[in-house]
């Protein structure tokens, strides 16, 4: 499957990675290249093969529903580029 | 009923309607870490690394989350899946800390069910629900505090929702607004959601499109996202088809699009957003195993359910003789139900459904209490009807001592003896009464007697009144025709 | 020769604690000594806490002193950059991560701490442990510590847990953890010549570990034998109910397993592991392995893994599908160096376009594609798929044999100057690692011999679930075999 610049640019948008044109480029040719090698898996019979999902080890564990975490809002803000009181902060969202 | 139907110039349009409902589930603590799930709390402070997404962090499943799901599900009547899964949604935004919001995409906890609503005039629909899943809430973004920046409180991240799809079923405002009350009820009767519009546990996305009156299949929809109370559901309904029926006649298309409800200006608006602003890029979530559930934990689960509002208002009906009208609204919450089912069991069941349909409600009405902190408590009505049956008093003087109770929240046996309101019983003392105003009313009691029944009235009044309405009504007429017939 | 402070294994360095013959606190200055006399060259610590190791290595001798102590008490190691440690930053060697220093605390480091360890820093890697050469560092390439003999080419020391095998090998530290997501401990333990295990998936707690790819990450021990292997191991396995993957059971003593020997046991040869183009050294030692178990008294056959060959574009379509996801909380807004920007997504792109290297943009936007709709069954469903069918291989193979020998990697360390610039030729270093990391099943690699040029060729023993004793049994008997008792160039032990 071909991989254009296009695209490669819509990816970086969707995953918010901030591309030069020069990059976007050079991703393009090694995204090809890559995705080019990665389609030798077409030619795997999967039919009624099931996907895997984890690896199937460990028993399904649910927790008990007690308040064991949190108030802890120092912890949580500590590391936080540009804390306003007890909130974080982004630029302006406008609606 | 004559359904809905929207007139245009061309001819008239049928409206479809499916809701997904947000509901947030009753738990201590949240969906995926052990942080409080409580509404409010003083900002970031019912957050775990967990839900602020640090590296490193891993959920883990929440147990009465999953049940209060299945619950939800027996309650809608729905298939619960024992196997489901969680599924990532990955998406930027300022609320969702780790870039993705753990959800059931492709394996949901609960299947198809059915909502049964009834509408103003009887009618009674079945509206079917596609799916139920669990997943996170998102933060809460704060715009009014800064000139630049907004800024970010997340007590809300990680707290359980359900989201309660239902089936393009819906063909009015008013059906969609019975079918989330019915739904409000049946999850309050469950417990799994206090149904709370005001704190946001309960919300909508509309899903909007129209077609002409006979036409088969679906035209373009509109998504009417964040609809917080059933008002605006119902008037989002109303102006976003009308909206799409001008376009349509006017030649027009419908994009399908996300859009806002405006209540103020009462008219709904495009989100625009950037092209292909949206791939959530569903995806396993590896971080947690496939949840497999047991049939017998569901059995139990099951056979623990409260009685569900139809069941209920079935029982009444045929326990208490109670009518279709009142059963519906015996029923319309929970614990109106136990308050009458308190009062009526072992009452004079017709006394009591008149007298809390009656004066009770009237008195919550009046004093803007509700059924949770009535000033009158169950027990101290059964009470007062208690004493109406056993003739202690009359139903006169009952409503006397009724607002006496919600005055001073004493007991009705109190009131009555601190007032002396005993009904008087004795013939002798009634007697008396009778003779005074017969010998004090000569010339109507000739008059009477020459043929004006309706004095009988007159005389009941007088005599009353002179009791100072503690006689015995029954006695009083009794007596009268005896002494005016001698 | 004369004996020093350098020639302790883990297992020695411990009995001579107990017995006094050394203190934690010599033993901690004279490696602290070390890495500040060679690691300003090699480049393995990212961080350095000497202040809190000497610290430590007080109370630690003070608890000896007692008869007291846990089973590691005392003793100096090294964690992976991977790891949050508690007061410590954590970086990933990544720029976004520059200087974050977490409120907590991995359950694998509190494990080591719990059993006395002592971290005498953070180790190099790859930026977010993607890449297997550790060049990818926001912190600078990290050196092998092994030269060739015929040049003085500064050699790499493999990834991701590039810091922590060239800091064991070199004798800074008496043992590190490592992560393998599809090769990350064995391929640079065979590269420095040391041994390094990738347990079972979800035997050691992936919590607080900053996580690759959720359904392959795993925690596992690197040091200079297997025996020092086998006792970091016992530490940080063990169920953690803050890990939902982590697995319920009880850990082994794996010290136990290690004179079980071969005898009796089946190993399997995978054929699909005869890649054309394997060099001749790699083959040779490979055989040299399975002479030696056959000497063992193991039988030896030969098996096929079928899908081997589709393993490795596999596991790249499911691990950056995961990686995109994991990585997308990286954005600058609750920790993390931030770039400002006018709008949220402005700031979102600035943050991540100067916060990430290229290796893991390149990740990124793989990952994202794969998901991306119209492409999600064509790649993350496909790869999905195949990853059964990969599990299916072995799960095969264990019916008739034991164990699986073969090599760790398609070559030696080769030099900083010699990595290729296609990815995909990069990513081929990892042909014969990723199929047992997307199985689940457990691996190791132990240093088997050097090549022409006198750099270490490893061998891997790929086993059951759960069944890490079968692969120390087994490895053991390589490790004897090997005896491999070279040291590399650079080593705290060699006066300069």
């Amino acid at each position: 499957m071909s991989l254009d610049a296009r695209t490669v640019a819509k990816m970086a948008r969707l995953a918010r990675v901030g591309l030069s044109d020069e990059q976007v480029h050079t991703y393009q040719k090694e995204m090809q290249g890559i995705i080019g090698w990665v389609d030798q898996l077409n030619e795997v019979d999967v039919t009624d093969v099931p996907p895997m999902i984890g690896t199937g080890l460990a028993q399904p564990r649910l927790r008990d529903d007690q308040v064991t975490d949190g108030d802890c809002r120092e912890k949580v803000l500590s590391n936080a580029p540009d804390r306003e009181g007890p909130f974080y902060t982004v630029p302006k969202v406008v609606e | 009923m004559s359904a809905y139907r929207i007139t245009g110039e061309t001819g008239e349009w049928e409206v479809i309607v499916g809701l997904e409902v947000h509901a947030q589930i009753v738990s201590q603590s949240k969906l995926f870490s052990g942080a409080s799930a409580e509404y409010g709390g003083e900002p970031n402070t019912h957050v775990s690394l967990v839900d602020a997404g640090f590296p490193g962090m891993l959920p883990v499943l929440n147990r009465e989350c999953v049940a209060q799901a299945v619950r939800t599900g027996l309650g809608l009547r729905a298939q619960i899946n024992l196997f489901s899964r969680f599924d990532r949604k990955n998406y930027f935004y300022a609320d969702l800390p780790t870039g993705y919001q753990i959800s059931q995409f492709e394996h949901p906890i609960v299947g198809k069910g059915t909502v049964e609503i009834e509408l103003s005039d009887g009618e009674v629909r079945h509206i079917g629900v596609t799916r139920m899943h669990m997943e996170q809430d998102a933060g809460k973004s704060i715009h009014d505090q800064d000139p630049t920046r907004s800024f970010i409180d997340l007590n809300r991240a990680g707290v359980a929702l359900m989201e309660i799809v239902s089936e393009p079923d819906i063909r009015s405002p008013e059906e969609a607004g019975a079918y989330i009350r019915k739904l409000r009820q049946i999850l309050r009767y469950l417990g799994t959601c206090d149904g709370n519009m005001e704190e946001g546990s309960m919300r909508a996305d509309v899903n909007v499109s129209v077609r002409r009156e006979g036409e088969e299949g679906y035209r373009t929809r509109c998504e009417i996202k964040n609809v917080n109370s059933v008002r605006f559901v119902m008037q989002a309904i109303e102006v976003e088809a009308q909206r799409q029926v001008d376009i349509w006649e006017s030649g027009g298309e419908i994009d399908q699009e996300t859009r806002l409800f405006d209540h103020v200006k009462s008219e709904t608006r495009s989100l625009r957003t950037k092209e292909d602003a949206h791939d959530y890029r569903y995806f396993p979530e590896s971080d947690l195993l496939p949840l497999v559930i047991e049939q017998s934990w569901v059995d139990e689960l099951k056979a623990a359910l409260p009685e569900l509002p139809e069941d209920k208002r079935a029982r009444l009906e045929k326990e208490y003789g109670v009518s279709r009208y009142e059963s519906g609204v015996l029923t319309a919450e929970q614990s109106v139900a136990d308050f009458y089912e308190t009062v009526a069991r072992g009452a004079d069941a017709r006394l009591a459904t008149n007298w809390i349909l009656g004066d009770f409600f009237a008195a919550l009405n009046r004093t803007g209490r509700t059924i949770e902190d009535s000033p009158v408590s169950a027990e101290a009505l059964r009470e007062l009807l208690s004493l109406i049956s056993d003739s202690t008093i009359n139903g006169k003087i009952a409503k006397e001592v009724f607002e006496d109770m919600v005055e001073t929240g004493e007991k009705a046996s109190v009131i009555v003896d601190r007032k002396g309101l005993r009904q008087v019983t004795d013939t002798g003392a009634i007697e008396a009464a009778i003779n005074d105003i017969l010998a004090a009313n000569a010339d109507k009691v000739a008059e009477y007697k020459s043929g004006k029944d309706k004095l009988f009235g007159f005389f009941v009044g007088q005599t009353m009144k002179a009791m100072k309405g503690k006689a015995n009504p029954a006695m009083v007429n009794e007596l009268l025709k005896k002494l005016l017939a001698s | 020769m004369m004996s020093s402070i350098f020639d302790y294994t883990l297992a020695s360095a411990r009995e001579a604690l107990r017995a006094r013959k050394v203190s934690a606190v010599e033993l901690v200055d004279a490696h602290i000594d070390a890495i500040e006399r060679l690691d300003d060259g090699l480049n393995s610590f990212i961080t350095r806490t000497p202040e809190q190791a000497r610290l430590a290595a007080k109370e630690a001798d003070a608890l000896l002193a007692r008869g007291e102590g846990g089973s590691l008490c005392g003793l100096p190691i090294g964690i992976k950059d991977l790891f949050a440690t508690e007061g410590v930053r954590t970086t990933a060697a990544s720029k976004i991560l520059g200087n974050f220093v977490p409120p907590y605390e991995s359950t694998v480091t509190a494990n080591l701490k719990r059993d006395g360890a002592i971290s005498l820093g953070k180790l190099n890697l790859d930026e977010f442990a993607m890449g297997s050469t550790n060049l990818t560092s926001a912190f600078g390439g990290v050196e092998n510590p092994w030269k060739r003999c015929d040049s003085d080419a500064k050699l790499v020391p493999g990834g991701s847990s590039g810091g922590s095998a060239a800091a064991v090998a070199a004798g800074l530290v008496l043992g590190a953890t490592g992560t393998d997501t599809g090769g990350s401990i064995r391929q640079p333990a065979a590269f420095c010549g040391i041994t390094g295990i990738k347990p079972t998936y979800g035997r050691c707690s992936r919590f607080g570990t900053i996580a690759f790819a959720s359904s392959l990450d795993q925690a596992g021990p690197m040091a200079r034998t297997l025996q020092d292997c086998a006792i970091l191991l016992e530490s940080m396995a063990g169920f953690d109910p803050k890990d939902s993957t982590s697995v319920d059971r009880p850990v082994p003593h794996y010290e136990a397993a290690l004179g079980r020997g071969v005898k009796g046991l089946k190993v399997g040869i995978p054929k699909e592991y005869r890649i054309d183009g394997l060099p001749a050294e790699i083959e040779a030692i490979w055989q040299q392995g399975i002479d030696w178990l056959k000497e063992a008294g193991a039988e030896v056959v030969e098996i096929s893994l079928p899908h081997t060959k589709y393993g490795l574009p596999a596991y790249y379509i499911a691990a950056l599908a995961e990686a995109s996801s994991n990585l997308a909380r990286y954005d600058g807004v609750r920790f993390g160096e931030r770039v400002q920007g006018a709008s949220l997504d402005a700031l979102y792109e600035a943050t991540r376009a100067a916060g990430f290297g290229d290796e893991v943009k390149r990740r990124i936007l793989l990952g994202t594609y794969v998901l991306s709709s119209g492409y999600y069954d064509a790649y993350y469903l496909r790869a999905q798929k195949v990853r059964t069918l990969l599990q299916r291989d072995f799960l095969k193979a264990y019916e008739t044999v034991d164990v699986i020998l073969a090599p760790t990697a398609p070559s030696g360390a080769f030099a900083w100057d010699e990595k290729p610039t296609d990815p995909v030729q990069v990513y081929l270093n990892d042909v014969f690692t990723v199929p047992a990391s997307m199985a689940g099943v457990p691996a190791l690699s132990v240093p088997a011999g050097l090549d022409s040029r006198g750099v270490p060729l490893g061998l891997q023993l790929i086993g059951r679930f759960f069944d890490e004793e079968t692969l120390l049994a087994a490895g053991s008997v390589l490790e004897k075999a090997a005896s491999f008792t070279h040291r590399p160039t650079i080593h705290a032990g060699v006066s300069a």
